[in-house]
């Protein structure tokens, strides 16, 4: 139901040039869309860690300053090459894999990809066996080991369940860009790229058909949607 | 033993009706479908329409559980929304009277979006 809250919430949206444009209420996500995320790690900041913060803000994410378990959808990861010295500061998230490891060792179906390349977990049939969690080359997903309070009404989340980086989901289907690339935009340097990989119009399509770009472990097959650029 | 038996069931109508669940006003003018209708639906409008939004993608259909959140929370008088499933609200209440316990709200908000974080963004 629109209601008219959403109305004024939607044509805002437009306002900020989303990459995107809403779907249509009722319209299903299509396979005519590929979300990508292309990430510049020239511009990434050692100690920055604004994209991490803004997506715990968004996603309501409350730790209980246990690091090792704490829920966590995106990590900067530093990495050095010892041969060069050159050294990076990398944001990863779920890297949303055309061919998902999670999604083939689920054994309930509740890791999914969706139609438009987004990879979910359906926590209504999430078991909590943590196969997904083992199966991912990049780390990506957490477990909510503990009740959970205080949640955002766009991104429900409890015990017993595991999660990760929606791609921001719920922001994607009003037609805004994900919170990590809002937030890097307006509070960093702009590192992060967000659009459809699909849509030859679009700046991220461009650019990664312009310039090199490289995927993390491209080696794997797995042809994640996030590319990076600078590593 | 009839008399008995119709005796007992007049004393227990008054109390029967004393006890039916009671809640806040919702928000709106009306709900997504007619009263009686909602009674008995809601639980598959619900499973369905999460099924829909979630693995499909479809979003703003009319069985939203953000929705009936949104409209069914009621605002205490200091101006808090009140969680839905705290004990006397709108699911809770009707939920403890028919003995039945969804655990949707372990993860959905019990309470609408504050509005200083709709306004900040
Ligand atoms: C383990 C956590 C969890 C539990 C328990 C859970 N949900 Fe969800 N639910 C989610 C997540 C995560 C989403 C995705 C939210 C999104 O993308 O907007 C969701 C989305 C939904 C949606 C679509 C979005 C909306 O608000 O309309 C519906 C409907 C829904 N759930 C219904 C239910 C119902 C009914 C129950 C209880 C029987 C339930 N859920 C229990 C995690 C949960
Ligand atoms: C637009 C606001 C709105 C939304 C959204 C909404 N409701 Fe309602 N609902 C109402 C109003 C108003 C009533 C009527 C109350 C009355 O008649 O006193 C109502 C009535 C009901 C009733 C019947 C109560 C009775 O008197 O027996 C049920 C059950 C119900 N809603 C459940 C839900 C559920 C479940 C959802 C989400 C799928 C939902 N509602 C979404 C506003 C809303
Ligand atoms: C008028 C009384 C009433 C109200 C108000 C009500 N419910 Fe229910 N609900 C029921 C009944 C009765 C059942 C059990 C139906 C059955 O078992 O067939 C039920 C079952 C459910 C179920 C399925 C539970 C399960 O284990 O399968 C869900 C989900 C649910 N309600 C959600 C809600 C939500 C969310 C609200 C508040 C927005 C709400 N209900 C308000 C009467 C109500």
């Amino acid at each position: 139901m629109i209601n008219r809250r959403h109305m004024i919430l939607a044509s805002g949206a437009m306002l900020v040039a989303a990459p995107a444009t809403a779907r249509q209420a009722g319209q299903p996500a299509s396979a005519a869309q590929r979300w990508g995320l292309l990430i510049d790690t020239s511009k990434c900041g050692v100690e920055c860690t604004v994209c991490v913060e803004a997506c715990k803000a968004e996603m309501g994410l409350s730790g209980h300053d246990r690091p090792r378990t704490d829920a966590q959808y995106v990590r900067k990861v530093n990495v050095r090459d010892p041969a060069t010295g050159a050294a990076h500061s990398v944001p990863v998230m779920c890297q949303h894999c055309a061919k998902p490891p999670c999604v083939d060792v689920c054994p309930t179906g509740a890791s999914m990809k969706r139609a438009d390349g987004i990879v979910l977990v359906d926590r209504h049939i999430c078991i909590g066996c943590r196969y997904c969690m083992m199966a991912c080359p990049y780390k990506a997903r957490s477990f909510a080991h503990e009740d959970q309070s205080g949640q955002q009404p766009h991104l429900p989340r409890g015990k017993g369940t595991v999660e990760g980086c929606t791609l921001c989901v719920h922001r994607i289907d009003e037609g805004k860009p994900p919170a990590c690339v809002e937030a890097c935009a307006a509070r960093a340097r702009g590192a992060m790229l967000f659009g459809d990989l699909n849509d030859p119009k679009s700046e991220i399509a461009q650019k990664v058909a312009r310039e090199a770009t490289t995927r993390i472990r491209a080696d794997l097959g797995l042809e994640p949607g996030v590319r990076y650029q600078g590593i | 033993m009839g008399a008995l038996a119709v005796l007992i069931t007049l004393l227990a109508l008054p109390a029967f009706a004393a006890d039916l669940p009671q809640w806040p006003k919702a928000k709106g003018e009306a709900c997504i479908a007619a009263n009686d209708v909602m009674r008995r639906e809601h639980p598959d409008m619900l499973k369905h329409q999460r099924d829909d939004t979630l693995r499909l993608g479809i979003r703003g259909a009319k069985a939203s559980l953000k929705a009936c959140v949104e409209c069914h929370a009621a605002t205490s008088a200091d101006g808090h929304a009140v969680p839905v499933d705290a004990p006397g609200q709108f699911c809770q209440s009707c939920h403890s009277y028919v003995a039945v316990k969804p655990d949707c709200f372990e993860c959905h908000a019990t309470t609408p979006k504050a509005t200083v974080r709709e306004a900040s963004r």
